[in-house]
């Protein structure tokens, strides 16, 4: 049973990623190949990464709302980088190997998800009205921030910043995409390696505390996981608001069962499903007509207000 | 036997233990009992290491209650809180597989699916075994959580007012079944109860605790008395005896 949803899905994956590669592909096929190959990888790489980060956040604030970017964790990302922007200017910015401003941006996020949210989520017990009220204030904070910021610094400084202020999946950086990789697998790793004190988790301070584990401290570590992931598809392609929602919401719907062996692949890989077959049908089936990241606002929203209306606040 | 010595608990400026001292024996079924706002649930959540100390110090035959000792107290304390709901949808059977963690983090082995099975039968769960939790009944969700404590197979079992929102039935059942394990497999229970007339009923050991303080403590029988009522909490109700067990009239 368990297998049978998570094969159907990776089915429905690879022709996604098959029409992805194949539709509408003309010219040299080397071209081709390469060029929607490095996109194809951001995509599944960008899919696994959120989808992921909102599992674990889900979590560790036990509920099955809240998503890292509705607390305004990628809000974030993008205020830090523009900071940057603000600070060395274009140019300066522009001079830094991509890297370097990548691993300080992310060292920068990680300590602030700590302090922020490390402090609510340590609490003896987790209030979730206070968590979401949290969130949405830090949310606009970091944006109005960020807007604030922009309307101060000069032209095109403007247009180095703004390509990082909207989910794009059109026009992906493909400048970090190896370290991107390498960054994303390995937090992968660790977070599979941690499904099974996840699940204990999931079960709330008392009975985790009561079954052995030291809540605050796996918390803190999992804030690390989440944060580094968010910071990788932030990165790659942007804010995108209810994805995570969206894609881990559909798991919990046809996964037989809620432990985190489940949920982490079947999650990546519906997440995959949404992000190369949505962009498949938006790019070449209807000719771009409309952003992928705007279809999956709305249909993620509306999941958030279904969720919301139905779960109540329990 | 579980030692809590000079446990003071400090909340926003309110005393909520003060210089606490008492020793729950080892066996049998201790309960605590007292007022409202007495300091029961603390005094559990310390023992529970739900709270962190301010002050004292608190062990377990020997094994101090710290962070450092948190898995080895795992396999000798099982803790059930008041009102336990989680996000997680799962089965009983699951719910109860959690209940090895501490042995087996996760990974169970055959003799982890062993004593499974023996928690479901010794509650009467197997035929709800693969049943989701929200669709159980109250009381019959509160057994499947006794019931994962009691796969935790440790020798100490703490409860937290588990008669809260319980029919007399299933607060009756629950009591027995406790009783049983205390009397045929040794295990030693502590729990925090409302109701006298369930502690003077099943306990063995009282312990009464009023405004922060451990008040009087020794055998039903003999502490359940009009003037306990009135002194500690104070009101004049009738005591009657039946069958050698005090009963309070209310």
């Amino acid at each position: 049973m368990r297998a049978k949803s998570l094969w159907i899905c990776c089915l429905l994956l690879v022709v996604c990623c098959v029409l992805f590669m194949t539709l509408e592909a003309r010219g040299n096929w080397d071209f081709v190949l390469w060029f929607r190959g490095r996109k194809l990888a951001a995509l599944l790489l960008v899919g696994a990464a959120v989808s992921t980060a909102t599992l674990l956040f889900q979590t560790i604030s036990r509920n099955h709302i809240l998503t890292p970017s509705i607390m305004g964790f990628d809000a974030l990302f993008t205020l830090i980088v523009t900071l940057a922007v603000f600070t060395f200017g274009a140019a300066g910015y522009n001079h830094l190997p991509v890297e370097v401003v990548f691993f300080v941006n992310l060292a920068l996020l990680i300590a602030a998800a700590l302090i922020l949210f490390g402090t609510l989520l340590g609490q003896y017990r987790v209030d979730l009205m206070r968590m979401v009220l949290t969130g949405i204030i830090f949310g606009i904070l970091f944006r109005s921030l960020t807007s604030f910021i922009f309307r101060m610094i000069d032209p095109s400084e403007f247009a180095t910043i703004q390509v990082n202020s909207y989910a794009r999946f059109n026009y992906i950086d493909v400048n970090l995409l190896g370290l991107a990789t390498v960054l994303t697998s390995v937090t992968l790793v660790f977070c599979w390696r941690m499904r099974r004190q996840l699940d204990v988790l999931g079960l709330g301070f008392e009975i985790a505390t009561n079954l052995g584990e030291h809540v605050a401290r796996r918390q803190k570590q999992a804030l690390v996981l989440v944060a580094v992931l968010v910071a990788v598809s932030t990165a790659l392609v942007g804010p995108v608001a209810f994805l995570g929602l969206l894609v881990v919401s559909i798991a919990r719907l046809v996964a037989p069962n809620e432990t985190h062996a489940t949920l982490l692949p079947l999650s990546a890989v519906i997440a995959g499903i949404v992000l190369v077959g949505g962009q498949a049908i938006l790019e070449r089936g209807l000719g771009m007509s409309t952003p992928l990241a705007v279809v999956i606002d709305f249909v993620g929203g509306f999941v958030f207000l279904a969720l919301l209306l139905r779960k109540g606040w329990t | 036997m579980i030692t809590v010595e000079n446990l003071s608990y400090t909340v926003a400026n309110t005393c909520i233990l003060k210089d606490i001292s008492v020793t729950l024996p080892k066996g049998g079924i201790t309960a605590l009992i007292g007022p409202n706002g007495a300091g029961k649930s603390s005094l559990f959540s310390h023992i529970a290491r739900l709270l962190p100390l301010q002050t004292g110090r608190i062990s377990v035959e020997g094994l101090e209650v710290s962070p450092s000792n948190r898995q080895a107290l795992s396999r000798k304390l099982a803790i059930l809180p008041q009102e336990v709901h989680f996000a997680t949808r799962l089965t009983v059977k699951e719910l109860v597989q959690f209940g090895r963690y501490p042995h087996c983090q996760g990974r169970l082995r055959s003799e982890d699916h062993a004593m499974v099975t023996a928690a479901l039968e010794a509650f009467g769960l197997m035929s709800l075994a693969d049943r989701f939790l929200d669709t159980l009944s109250g009381g019959q969700r509160h057994k499947a959580h006794v019931a994962m404590t009691y796969a935790q197979d440790t020798d100490y079992l703490l409860l937290d007012e588990p008669l809260n929102n319980l029919d007399i039935a299933a607060s009756r059942a629950l009591m027995a079944l406790l009783r049983r394990l205390a009397d045929e497999e040794g295990k030693t229970i502590v729990i925090v109860l409302h109701d006298i007339n369930f502690a003077a009923q099943y306990a063995d050991h009282l312990v009464v605790l009023k405004d922060g303080c451990i008040e009087r403590e020794g055998k039903p029988a003999e502490m359940v008395t009009g003037a306990l009522l009135a002194d500690v909490f104070g009101t004049d109700a009738q005591v009657a005896v039946v069958d050698d067990t005090p009963f309070v009239m209310p």
